[in-house]
């Protein structure tokens, strides 16, 4: 798509996915968000002298089975390699992750906008790799307090990496990229993704190519660090663009005579800030983990796991618009809100007979209620089979769209069930015997407008339509219009 | 093949492990690293064309543990050999 910048912006994503286990991914520990500082560790994850890592099978099975979402290549034996480094918030001095056997390399994820602002794309995933997370350091910068607080409860928890080749042309690329691997993630069951508690984080990797007289120029990638939300990436990586535009300007710097740099986001200010790190920091010397044993991953085991994945958003969003003629957009709104709100979806359209009737009312009126109270489906008042029935009425003329409306807002505000609310509202449904009659006598009591009607003034019928609704609320108006014409022209 | 061992060498891993070495030992760390590497490069000689690379020293693959929850340490227990804590925290000098 075009841009109104003189370069091409270059982007790749590395995302830390806190993966759904119970515990650790070496030791039985509980990975509980919010308990106590140091009350969840043991030998193991305090790196005490003499302890074993045991893998934990669950965090193995939801990594491969991301893996294979991603269409990633997956070898058939996979190990765990130590990175060696100090910090204090990594007691062993080394995390154990995965070097050059990766779990999963070679995979894609396809990102569309339905707004067409970039053309759909797959944005290929270069590896995915199982560690464990280090501990928390919190620095009380007020106070002039001199320590640093070690919270060891998220040491060893396990981490799914996932690093994208650098495909990404755009910051909203890059935060359409990461809402679909968030959606992924969510029905894969894989992780929670709260970014507030970290269970998903995102570094970003990024430079710029300028065309010159002497061909294309790159300017230093930076690593971009310390974005809290998907918005903040985006906005971080515009910023971050513009900044290298401007100092290639300003240095000439490039690629080439220049080291990578890492920068942190600053949400406040909305600027990136350079971070110091030292040279020697890069030398990991990465060597196999003697205490843990290969994996080794069978052709069945991949089957398996794809047999079992069930629909996922792509393939989701294309059925909801083949099978129930939605467009690009509805479908993408219903698959983006979760499995629950599809299933909620295709049960009403299932029931009450139109989709698209079913789709909009999710859309306009459900979704609205999810958002304001912030609940999902699950709680909301009104189940699937009750919105059928009353989306059904409608269909079939027997409740008007506006009433229908005050209905559901019944059984939203009170809880009622369907019939309670139609009662409380002294709606009845008007039979075409009664709506007939009524009519009839609105065409005799009106002989000027059967009159005006005849002479070709058939607008004239709306003064029959606005007496009927007066008499009788519940009465449909394009029905009501339709009988007075005919009789009208009956009795001509 | 070899890699030289010369005190420069030394001085980064050495600043890799944290150690604060003076010039002298560095020196004499130097050839008994150089010494060492050389002992362990006689493994060179070994013909190892038919043999298949391997990861781990065991013919062992596979082992897991199912995602249970087990006890942990009491916090008390958990901090008791740090040489700073504040009853809830390890305590380490200001990073960052
Ligand atoms: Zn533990």
């Amino acid at each position: 798509m075009s841009q109104a910048v003189p370069y091409t912006i270059v982007i790749g994503l590395e995302v830390h996915v806190q993966l759904l286990t119970r515990t650790k991914l070496f030791c039985r520990c509980p990975t509980t968000f919010g308990a106590p500082p140091n009350t969840q560790t043991c030998p193991v994850c305090l790196g005490l002298p003499g302890a074993l890592p045991v893998m934990n099978r669950r965090a193995f099975e939801l990594a491969l089975r991301t893996a294979v979402a991603l269409q990633c290549r997956i070898p058939p034996r996979t190990k765990w390699d130590r990175k060696n480094y100090f910090y204090p918030d990594l007691p062993k001095g080394y995390q154990i992750s995965q070097y050059d056997l990766p779990l999963a390399t070679n995979g894609y994820l396809e990102i569309a906008d339905p707004a067409g602002r970039f053309a759909p794309k797959p944005i290929r995933i270069r590896r995915a790799h199982l560690e464990e997370d280090a501990g928390k350091s919190l620095h009380d910068e007020a106070a002039g307090v001199a320590d640093s607080r070690i919270d060891l409860n998220r040491a060893g928890t396990p981490l799914l990496e996932i690093v994208t080749e650098p495909d990404i042309r755009s910051p909203l690329e890059a935060k359409t990229f990461l809402s679909e691997l968030k959606l992924l993630l969510l029905y894969l069951e894989v992780s929670d993704c709260n970014m507030q508690e970290g269970s998903l984080r995102v570094d970003a990797n990024i430079n710029i190519h300028i065309p010159t007289a002497s061909g294309m120029v790159a300017t230093p990638i930076v690593e971009v660090k310390n974005m809290n939300s998907f918005r903040a990436v985006e906005r971080a990586l515009q910023y971050e663009a513009e900044r290298q535009y401007v100092e290639w300007q300003a240095t000439g710097l490039t690629k080439e005579n220049a080291p990578k740099q890492t920068r942190g986001w600053d949400d406040q200010a909305e600027v990136t800030v350079a971070q110091r790190r030292k040279e020697e920091s890069s030398d990991y010397r990465y060597f196999p983990d003697p205490d843990l044993a290969e994996v080794t991953i069978p052709a069945h085991q991949i089957e398996r796991l794809r047999d079992e994945m069930g629909e996922l958003p792509g393939a989701l969003r294309k059925r909801l618009e083949q099978q129930y003629g939605l467009d690009a957009y509805a479908s993408d709104v219903l698959v983006n809100q979760g499995k629950a709100v599809v299933a909620y979806f295709e049960q009403v359209a299932r029931q009450c007979g139109d989709a698209r009737r079913a789709a909009n009312w999710i859309q306009q009126d459900v979704l609205r209620v999810l958002n304001e109270r912030h609940i999902g489906i699950e709680q909301y008042p009104v189940a699937a089979d009750e919105l059928a029935e009353l989306l059904r009425q409608v269909g079939d003329g027997q409740l008007i769209t506006s009433r229908a409306r005050e209905v559901l807002e019944r059984m939203v505000q009170r809880g009622e069930k369907l019939e309670q609310a139609i009662a409380a509202l002294g709606i009845q449904s008007v039979s075409s015997n009664q709506l007939r009659e009524l009519c009839r006598q609105l065409v005799e009591a009106n002989p000027r407008i059967a009159a005006d009607v005849r002479a070709g003034k058939r607008q004239a019928v709306g003064a029959l339509v606005g007496q009927a609704k007066k008499r009788n609320p519940n009465v449909n108006p394009a029905e009501v219009q339709r009988i007075c014409l005919e009789l009208i022209e009956q009795s001509e | 093949m070899p890699v030289e061992i010369n005190p420069a060498l030394v001085r980064h891993i050495a600043e890799l492990a944290r150690l604060e070495l003076d010039d002298q030992l560095i020196q004499r760390l130097a050839s008994d690293l150089a010494e060492i590497l050389a002992y362990v490069e006689r493994l060179d000689e070994l013909d190892t064309e038919s043999v298949q690379p391997m990861a781990h020293a065991l013919d062992l693959t596979d082992v897991f543990a199912d995602d249970v929850p087990g006890p942990c340490l009491e916090r008390q227990e958990a901090l008791a050999n740090a040489p700073k804590k504040d009853g809830e925290f390890f305590l380490v000098p200001a990073v960052l």
